[in-house]
C-alpha cells in the first residue's frame, strides 16, 4: 500500500521539521518527507491541505481496561478513542486483573493488541508481584517477554528497604522504573488536595506532602542504586522543584503529568463532581502553573492522557466512595492545542511533550517524521472544533470532566503503520 | 458556592436543606422566625399541626444515630406525617444494592422528603441530585460536610439569648478537622453576621485553609476565649480519633477542657453550647455542662421546632399556614 499525504504543513519538532511538502508512504514506512520518490505512485491520496501532518502520539499512560475490567473498556473501545486523537503508541500500566507480573499476561495483552490492530502497546511490568509491594517481580522474565519497563501502577511501596532492592534489581536488569510516588500514610485514605476546597467540602484530604514525600525518597534511592526513575503522574509545584534538583544532580530522572492536572484544580470538583476525583488528586492553582513552568523549562519532559475510563456505577455514589480516574485519551491533542491558544506553551513544545519526548523516555523509535520510520501519523485539521459530549465519547468510559467544552482542533486521520486506522470522515 | 444552587427552587425558595452555605442571611432568618412559631407546638397539649398531613418522610440513616433521627421523627410526627425510619447500614447496601437503587425503590413508595445521614461528605448533595423533582432531600450530617439542621437549632438558641448577632463574638471549641457541625455553623454565624467566629483547637484538629471560610484560629484556648458571648463545644469524636491527633483524652482535657476556670475569661453572660452527646471530663466540666450558663439542654429541645420549619419550607408549606388548617 503506497500513501500520499498531499499540501500539509509537516510538523516534527525533533527533526526541526515545519514545511509544506509532501509526505510519501511505502510498506509501512515513510519513504520521503521531500520530494516524490522515483517510480512511487500512490495508492491513496490524502489531502491535507490547511492542515498538519503530526507524528503519531505517545501516550505514556492509558489503561485500556483489559485483562480484568471490560465492563469499564476493552481494546477495541479505547484503541479505537485513542486513534481518534491521533495516538499510536500506548504505554500501559500493570494494574490489570491479574496484574502484569508474568508472561501469559504480557501476551494476553499483546495478542489483544494486535487484533484490535490500532494502536502498537507497550506494557510495562508489575515492579512488584501482584503489585503488593512485598516481593520483587520477575523483572528479567516480564523483559523478555516484552515488557518496556516496571511500574507499580498507583499501588505504593510502603517499605523503603523494598523499594531500595527492587531499584537495584530494576537496574541490574537495565529496566527503567516508572514511579507513582505516593505516601499512603500521608495521603491517609484522603480524595481531595488538602486546602481550602477539601476544608469546605469536608473531603478527606491529601497533602501535597503525600508527592514530596514519597519524591524525595525515591530520588535518594535511585541516585545510590543509579536505576533510571521516571516520576508518573506529577501533580504538585513542589514535586516539579524536587525533580529539577535532581537532574541538576545529573541523576537519570524524568517526570511525566496528566492532562487534567494542567488545565483543572481542586476548585472544579465544585459540588462534588466525581468526575473530577482523580489520583493524583487535582491540585491547586500554584501547582497547575508550576506544571506548567515544568514543562516550559525541560523538568517535566512528556504529558499523558493517564486514561482510566470507568463504568457509570463506578462514578454514581458520594464523592469520596467513588473510583478515581478520568476518561481522557480522545481529548489528549485537542487539550494540548488548548493550552497553545491560551499561550501557556509553544506549538513545538506541546508536540514534542506528546511524540518525540515520551518515545525517548520510553526508549522506542517513535514519535518523529523521520524517513525509513515507520509510518505513524496523524493530520490535525486546527480550524475544526469538537464539542465534549458524552454521547459521542467514543471510549467506555463516559467518565470525562471535559464535559461541555469546546476545544479547538480535530484529528482527520490516524495512521499506524502505513494503514489508515482513523478517519473523520468515516464516522 | 456549594449547595445554593440546588437547594433553592425557581423561585427562591428552599427546596432541599443540604448547606448552610450560599444560603441568604434572609432565608436563615426566615428559618429561625418559622422555627419560632412552631416552638409553641410542644408545649400545646395537643402538640401536633397538620401542615404535612398525608406526607411520607423517609428518615435513611446510613450511619447510627439515636437523637437526630428522634427529632427529626419527632418533628415529623407534630406535622402530622407519616415516618420511616430506615437504618441502611444495616440492611439494603450489605446485601449489595447501590445508593441509586435503593432511592428508586423509596421513591417507588412514594415518599415526599428524605432525611439522611450518610458518612460521606457530600452524600446527602449527590442524592438530591438523584431524586425524582417533587422530592426534597434534608442533610442530617453528612462526612465532615455538613450538619445545617444542627447550625440551626445552634443558632436559634443563641438568638433566643442574645438576640443581635451582629455584636456577637464567638468561639467553637475543639475537633474542626472531623466536625460537619463547626462547619456549618461558621457558615451561619458569618451569614448572620457575628462580629467575629473564633475556632479554638491543636493543630492537628485543624483543617488546612480553614481560614478561608472566615475565621480566627486560636490555639491557646484562654486567648480563644477571651471576651466571647457564646463557647460552642465540640464532641471529641473518639470514633474518629486516630493515634496521630492527639495524645490522650487527659492531655486534651488539660488544655481544651471547658472549665469554669477557662469559661471565666468569656463575657460574664456568655452561653455555653455542645451539639451532644457529652463527653463529661474530656472536653467539658460537669461543673459546666450542668452550670448556669449551659445552655445544651434548650439546643435539644429547640431541635425539634427547627426541623419543624425546615420540614415544613421545603415542602412549601408555613408557619403562618397553622392558623388556618385548625
Amino acid at each position: 500500500m503506497r500513501i500520499v499525504i498531499e499540501n500539509g504543513r509537516l510538523f516534527d519538532p525533533a527533526n526541526k521539521l515545519d514545511a509544506k511538502q509532501d509526505l510519501f508512504i511505502a510498506d509501512g514506512k515513510i519513504v520521503s518527507v521531500k520530494k516524490k520518490p522515483d517510480g512511487f505512485e500512490s495508492d491513496i491520496q490524502i489531502n491535507a491541505k490547511d492542515k498538519i501532518v503530526l507524528p503519531g502520539l505517545v501516550d505514556l499512560c492509558a489503561r485500556l481496561r483489559e485483562p480484568g475490567f471490560k465492563h469499564k473498556g476493552t481494546f477495541l473501545t479505547e484503541s479505537l478513542a485513542a486513534s481518534s486523537s491521533g495516538i499510536t503508541s500506548i504505554c500501559c500500566p500493570p494494574d490489570t486483573n491479574p496484574v502484569i507480573d508474568t508472561p501469559a499476561v504480557v501476551e494476553f495483552i499483546y495478542q489483544r493488541s494486535r487484533e484490535a490492530g490500532r494502536a502498537n502497546i507497550y506494557p510495562l511490568g508489575a515492579l512488584t508481584h501482584g503489585l503488593n509491594g512485598e516481593q520483587l517481580a520477575e523483572m528479567y522474565i516480564l523483559k523478555q517477554a516484552g515488557c518496556i519497563g516496571v511500574s507499580n501502577a498507583l499501588s505504593p511501596i510502603d517499605n523503603a528497604e523494598i523499594l531500595r532492592r527492587a531499584f537495584e534489581y530494576a537496574h541490574s536488569c537495565d529496566l527503567t522504573v516508572f514511579l507513582y510516588a505516593e505516601d499512603n500514610a500521608l495521603k491517609n485514605n484522603g480524595t481531595a488536595h488538602e486546602g481550602a476546597i477539601s476544608t469546605r467540602l469536608g473531603l478527606p484530604a491529601i497533602p501535597e506532602s503525600a508527592e514530596t514525600v514519597a519524591i524525595s525518597r525515591a530520588i535518594l534511592l535511585a541516585e545510590q542504586t543509579g536505576v533510571r526513575l521516571h516520576f508518573c503522574r506529577i501533580s504538585s509545584a513542589r514535586g516539579v522543584s524536587l525533580i529539577e534538583a535532581a537532574q541538576k544532580q545529573g541523576l537519570p530522572v524524568t517526570a511525566d503529568v496528566g492532562i487534567c492536572n494542567l488545565h483543572l484544580t481542586d476548585m472544579d470538583i465544585a459540588d462534588y463532581n466525581s468526575d473530577c476525583h482523580l489520583q493524583p488528586p487535582l491540585r491547586s492553582e500554584r501547582d497547575r502553573a508550576g506544571l506548567i513552568a515544568g514543562l516550559n523549562d525541560g523538568t517535566i519532559s512528556a504529558v499523558c492522557s493517564d486514561h482510566q475510563p470507568h463504568d457509570v456505577d463506578a462514578k454514581a455514589t458520594p464523592f469520596s466512595l467513588t473510583e478515581p480516574g478520568a476518561s481522557t485519551i480522545e481529548h489528549l491533542l485537542p487539550l494540548m492545542l488548548h493550552l497553545v491558544n491560551r499561550k501557556e506553551l509553544k506549538l513545538e513544545k506541546a508536540i514534542s511533550l506528546l511524540t518525540s519526548q515520551p518515545a525517548n523516555i520510553l526508549a522506542i523509535d517513535k514519535g518523529t517524521l523521520k524517513e525509513g520510520k515507520a509510518a505513524d501519523i496523524c493530520i490535525l485539521d486546527t480550524e475544526t472544533s469538537i464539542s465534549v459530549d458524552k454521547a459521542k465519547l467514543l471510549s467506555k468510559g463516559k467518565n470525562s470532566p471535559f464535559k461541555g467544552w469546546e476545544l479547538q482542533g480535530a484529528v482527520t486521520h490516524t495512521l499506524l503503520n502505513g494503514k489508515i486506522v482513523f478517519d473523520r470522515n468515516d464516522r | 458556592m456549594t449547595g445554593n444552587i440546588i437547594q433553592l427552587d425557581n423561585n427562591g425558595n428552599l427546596k432541599h436543606f443540604l448547606s448552610t452555605e450560599g444560603l441568604s442571611q434572609s432565608l436563615l432568618l426566615s428559618i429561625l422566625d418559622h422555627a419560632e412559631s412552631f416552638a409553641s407546638v410542644g408545649e400545646r397539649h395537643v402538640k401536633k399541626v397538620p401542615l404535612l398531613r398525608g406526607k411520607t418522610i423517609a428518615n435513611l440513616f446510613f450511619e447510627p444515630s439515636t437523637r437526630t433521627r428522634t427529632t427529626f421523627e419527632l418533628a415529623a410526627k407534630r406535622l402530622s406525617a407519616d415516618i420511616l425510619n430506615l437504618n441502611i447500614s444495616t440492611s439494603a447496601t450489605s446485601k449489595g444494592e447501590t445508593l441509586s437503587d435503593t432511592l428508586h425503590t423509596l421513591e417507588a413508595m412514594h415518599c415526599d422528603m428524605f432525611v439522611v445521614r450518610h458518612a460521606n461528605s457530600g452524600a446527602a448533595h449527590y442524592i438530591a441530585t438523584q431524586v425524582a423533582p417533587h422530592i426534597s432531600v434534608i442533610n442530617a450530617g453528612d462526612g465532615s460536610h455538613a450538619h445545617p439542621t444542627q447550625a440551626m437549632l445552634d443558632m436559634f438558641t443563641i438568638r433566643r439569648h442574645k438576640q443581635d448577632f451582629t455584636k456577637l463574638k464567638v468561639a467553637i471549641v475543639g475537633d474542626i478537622l472531623h466536625s460537619r457541625v463547626a462547619r456549618s455553623e461558621i457558615h451561619a454565624l458569618n451569614t448572620l453576621g457575628v462580629l467575629e467566629t473564633r475556632i479554638v483547637a491543636p493543630h492537628t484538629l485543624i483543617p488546612a485553609g480553614v481560614e478561608d471560610l472566615g475565621v480566627h484560629v486560636y490555639h491557646d484556648m484562654d486567648a480563644g476565649l477571651e471576651d466571647v458571648d457564646v463557647v460552642m463545644m465540640l464532641r471529641l469524636q473518639k470514633e474518629r480519633m486516630r493515634g496521630a491527633l492527639l495524645p490522650s483524652e487527659q492531655e486534651y482535657f488539660q488544655r481544651y477542657g471547658l472549665t469554669s476556670e477557662r469559661l471565666a475569661k468569656a463575657k460574664p453572660d456568655a452561653i455555653v453550647m455542645h451539639p451532644g452527646p457529652i463527653n463529661r471530663g474530656v472536653e467539658i466540666d460537669s461543673s459546666v455542662a450542668d452550670g448556669e450558663h449551659s445552655v445544651i439542654l434548650q439546643q435539644v429541645s429547640h431541635g425539634i421546632a427547627v426541623r419543624m420549619a425546615v420540614m415544613a419550607m421545603t415542602m412549601g408549606r408555613h408557619s403562618d399556614d397553622i392558623g388556618e388548617s385548625k
